[in-house]
């Protein structure tokens, strides 16, 4: 392959990387009414009275919205494909108020002072409800957070509003309790794992406008064009064709902008107004109005026989989704359906639990988006099983996990299509330096040092559901235009994409020029999210990009006066095979656009997968804990990855390198914590940590590519899957260390201090 | 009010209210390379030289750069493209959004530490949060920029 497998530059990269204007807050017109919202200070009240009377007055002021002024139409917000499987829970204002955070008005003026200035004069009366917080107790809480009668499903979820459930699932093969019993070793392990913050770095914005044809323009940080183009038309009753949704470069989303959080606010000034308008979240805002990871617990159970295999997988989970239902059951069944896979020797697996209404901000789509939480539960109990089995943990691993070729107790009989997880321990435990560093730890005076592993695997879209379409055309000056919908969000997909399509064609990636991520334009994509555009989109463009070779060879033999077996293309030429005639593209394109022809070319694609083939990783942490603090400083990080064939190995290693800091930081960082009365304290980047330059000592990726048989030149997924190992292997690192297993994340220092004053 | 400044080299006058802060100023005037990550300080997205010193001009009233001078990266466009270059061939910019602030501090190291070390790199950048790359990538570029082996 001449292109594919080449870590080429992004083809939008020295534009952003030096800052020209090309993100949407670039793009605003100069006479946007800017926009800012009310926002509730309790976590949950009803509306009794608004008055506006005094904030309208304020010069300059173009309107206020209220609970009055939107359709009483409930939809969901998450960005999934119809019908969606989260509740239709939300309106765009309500009267009652749900968190501390929930909007209560909209007000648009001409500057951002006039705005704020009237903002500050709306009067609001509430009546004040016990909020449910503890998402331990929230199941049958005396307050119903969900009390309205026109919420609507459109799965059976499990929802019983009553009682705050928002959904309830449970997923067996085999006797769980029975075979649990006929094991000789069981462990139990209960976990919590946070509502992490994505803090992409630009936080949520849009501003809208009405178009030559008045139709309604968003323009939007989005994951999900085609998504909020559906939502908004829902939402404020109007046809679907009335709206186009664009999205220009983007700063990071990391799922987060698979929700649509604020689209809805300045569509509804604009449409008010006749005006543009734009929005943009602050970092408090984005912090504490937006979504986040659904904080979870998981309790999980594991039984194996005497020689070390695993037997019984049971994950009892709960899972909290703060005030509205976006994700909530989806995320929750992603813990098991991309954990219960991958220890194949079991007889017996079950995932059961509910997800929670609380009144905190709502969880939402993350990275990793539930096979997150799940492989904290789980790896952390596999760990812990070693432990009792006073086995190897990679030695356990490698006898249980599931291989290429093999089948689990949930996969349908599907059969694994490609791994090289086996691999990735093997390569990982020489790169860490396994076979030294464990079990001893090294014990310098106060410092201690040790090392600890986990696994993962995610999957590569979403089988049998999400379905993105290409079209590749062939331009007037032999020059091609790539059609897409799928949402580059910094990853490069549109580069990868364009990798793709001038590897069939034959021609270097400047040849192509991307078009992506607008809904008048590009084709039907959900967005990018569920880990689906290398391999969903990517297969789309593949069979586009196929396709219009064909015609190319057609339409050149034709012209050649032969049959389209006795030509070939080399991406310039088209040639008989005796050589005698050719035709070169930039001929061909003029001849059938301009001339002869009549027919412009044009290769189309559309793709979704029956499977959704994992991507693995193993990561093995190296930790150094001060004995005297609980200070737990990561030392070194090894990751190993298969994500089937690497399209581009730059681009992958900054999504693997870029995945583990995430997880670092969630692992070790980035505490969440709420006050007595539900506002959230952690709200900005001094009283929530990411990880800085400083935090993360080394971290080394290394590829063990396999070949996916139904993937794009035999890729699959990569952006999701690296996310996953960090928190069990630094927890398994600082067990190994100091004997102090933390439950409960991130691992601070006071929480390691305490376990080991416990200890003695 | 108005500001007299030297900005990207040439004497400007800007107008501000009193309570601005340099980077709202700044991106009025169409310097849109200038991002706002934060609101506390934190992040290093608005960074500018004031001075010749990389500063936040996110937490800088813009009255405070009256008579001083200004660069933002739309003002050493070939220093920063040069670096830019490295940092795109490494693929370490991703999203892109904490790259002009970034490479603002990365030209300003330069200028200033003499043979730095990784540890005194680190030191020095380690006000520049960034969400996607991991830091690992920047690094790789920032030493292949220095010439550091």
């Amino acid at each position: 392959m001449k292109i594919v497998g080449k870590g080429i530059g992004k083809i939008d990269g020295m534009a952003i990387a030096t800052g020209k204007p090309v993100y949407t807050d670039d793009l605003v017109m100069a006479n946007a009414l800017v926009i800012k919202l009310l926002r509730s200070p309790h976590a949950f009240a009803k509306i009794i009275a608004i008055d506006i009377t005094k904030a309208e007055k304020i010069p300059g002021v173009a309107c206020i919205l209220t609970y009055k002024d939107v359709p009483n139409v409930r939809f969901t917000v998450a960005g999934q494909s119809y019908p969606e499987p989260s509740p239709y829970d939300r309106l765009i204002l309500e009267k009652i108020v749900r968190y501390v955070g929930d909007e209560v008005a909209i007000i648009a003026a001409v500057d951002e002072r006039a705005a704020i200035k009237a903002m500050k004069l709306i009067k609001v009366e509430y009546e004040v409800y016990e909020p449910v917080l503890d998402f331990e107790t929230a199941k049958g809480h005396a307050s119903v957070v969900h009390p309205e009668t026109d919420l609507h499903c459109n799965f059976d979820i499990g929802m019983k509003q009553q009682l705050n459930v928002t959904s309830s699932q449970y997923l067996e093969v085999g006797n769980v309790e029975e075979e649990l019993k006929a094991c000789a070793v069981v462990v139990e392990d209960t976990n919590y794992i946070q509502a992490q913050a994505h803090c992409m770095m630009e936080t949520y914005r849009a501003f809208s406008y009405l178009d030559h044809a008045g139709r309604l323009v968003v323009v939007s940080s989005t994951q999900i064009p085609f998504h909020v183009r559906r939502k908004l038309a829902r939402s404020l009753e109007i046809p679907s064709s009335k709206v186009r949704v664009i999205k220009p470069r983007i700063g990071g989303g990391f799922g987060g902008k698979q929700t649509v959080v604020m689209e809805f606010f300045t569509a509804l000034v604009t449409l008010k107004t006749g005006k543009p308008a734009k929005l943009i979240y602050d970092r408090e805002e984005t912090f504490s109005c937006s979504n986040s990871r659904h904080a979870m617990r998981l309790k999980v159970r594991i039984g194996a026989d005497t020689d070390g295999y695993i037997r019984a997988i049971d994950i009892q989970g709960l899972s909290d989704t703060g005030a509205y239902g976006e994700h909530a059951s989806t995320v929750f069944m992603v813990v098991g359906q991309k954990t219960l896979p991958l220890y194949n020797k079991t007889n017996a697996v079950r995932f059961m639990g509910d997800v929670v209404y609380t009144n905190k901000m709502p969880g939402g789509a993350f990275r990793g988006y539930g096979a997150t939480q799940g492989t904290f539960g789980l790896e952390a109990a596999i760990n812990k099983l070693a432990d009792k089995l006073n086995m190897d943990p990679t030695e356990l691993r490698l006898k249980n996990l599931i291989k290429a070729g093999e089948s689990s107790l949930i996969s349908q009989g599907k059969l694994l299509g490609s791994s090289t997880l086996h691999q990735c321990i093997e390569k990982g435990k020489e790169l860490i330096g396994w076979a030294e560093k464990y079990p001893k730890p090294v014990v310098i005076g106060n410092k201690v040092r040790a090392v600890g592993m986990a696994v993962t695997m995610q999957g590569s879209g979403i089988a049998n559901i999400d379905t993105a379409s290409a079209e590749v055309r062939l331009n007037d000056d032999g020059n091609y235009t790539l059609l897409i919908g799928s949402t580059d969000m910094g990853t490069g997909s549109d580069t990868i994409l364009a990798q793709m399509a001038a590897e069939i064609l034959e021609t270097d990636v400047e040849k192509i020029i991307v078009n992506a991520s607008d809904t008048d334009v590009s084709p039907y994509d959900p967005g990018s999210y569920a880990s689906s555009t290398t391999y969903v989109t990517g297969m789309a463009v593949v069979k586009a990009a196929e396709e219009l070779r064909q015609k190319i060879i057609e339409k050149g033999a034709a012209f050649l006066e032969v049959l389209a077996t006795e030509v070939e293309f080399d991406g310039k030429v088209v040639r008989t095979l005796t050589g005698e005639k050719e035709l070169s593209l930039e001929k061909l394109a003029e001849r059938m656009v301009l001339g002869l022809g009549k027919l412009q070319l044009v290769g189309n694609g559309t793709y979704g997968s029956p499977v959704s083939p994992p991507p693995y990783v193993a990561g093995f942490a190296e930790v150094e804990v001060d004995t005297d603090t609980g200070k737990v400083s990561l030392i070194d990080y090894v990751a190993v990855v298969d994500c089937g064939t690497v399209i581009n190995p730059n681009l992958a290693r900054i999504q693997v390198e870029g995945g583990i800091v995430q997880g670092i930081g969630m692992a070790l960082y980035e505490d969440v914590r709420y006050g007595e009365k539900g506002k959230l304290h952690t709200n900005n980047f001094m009283q929530y940590k990411i990880p800085c330059r400083k935090d993360i000592g080394r971290i080394r990726v290394v590829f063990e590519e396999s070949f996916e048989p139904t993937g794009p030149f035999g890729a699959k997924s990569v952006g999701e899957v690296v996310t996953n190992t960090p928190a069990p292997a630094i927890v398994h690192a600082v067990y190994n260390a100091v004997g102090v297993r933390i439950n409960r994340l991130p691992i601070t220092p006071e929480k390691v201090f305490l376990g080991l004053q416990y200890k003695k | 009010m108005e500001i007299e400044v030297i900005l990207n080299h040439k004497p400007v006058t800007l107008t501000a209210e009193k309570d601005e802060f340099l980077a709202d100023v700044l991106r009025r005037h169409g310097l849109l390379s200038i991002r706002k990550g934060c609101n506390t300080a934190c992040c290093g997205l608005c960074t500018v030289w004031l001075e010749g010193k990389p500063t936040l001009s996110c937490n800088i009233l813009a009255i405070r750069a009256t008579g001083k001078e200004i660069i933002t990266i739309e003002g050493i466009a070939e220093e920063a493209d040069e670096f830019a270059n490295i940092l795109v061939a490494e693929g370490a910019e991703q999203c892109g959004f904490c790259s002009p602030g970034f490479i603002m501090t990365v030209i300003a190291m330069k200028k200033e530490l003499e043979n730095p070390s990784e540890a005194e790199i680190v030191h020095y950048l380690t006000g520049n949060l960034c969400r996607c790359t991991g830091y690992m990538g920047q690094l790789r570029a920032v030493k292949t920029y220095l010439e550091v082996k």
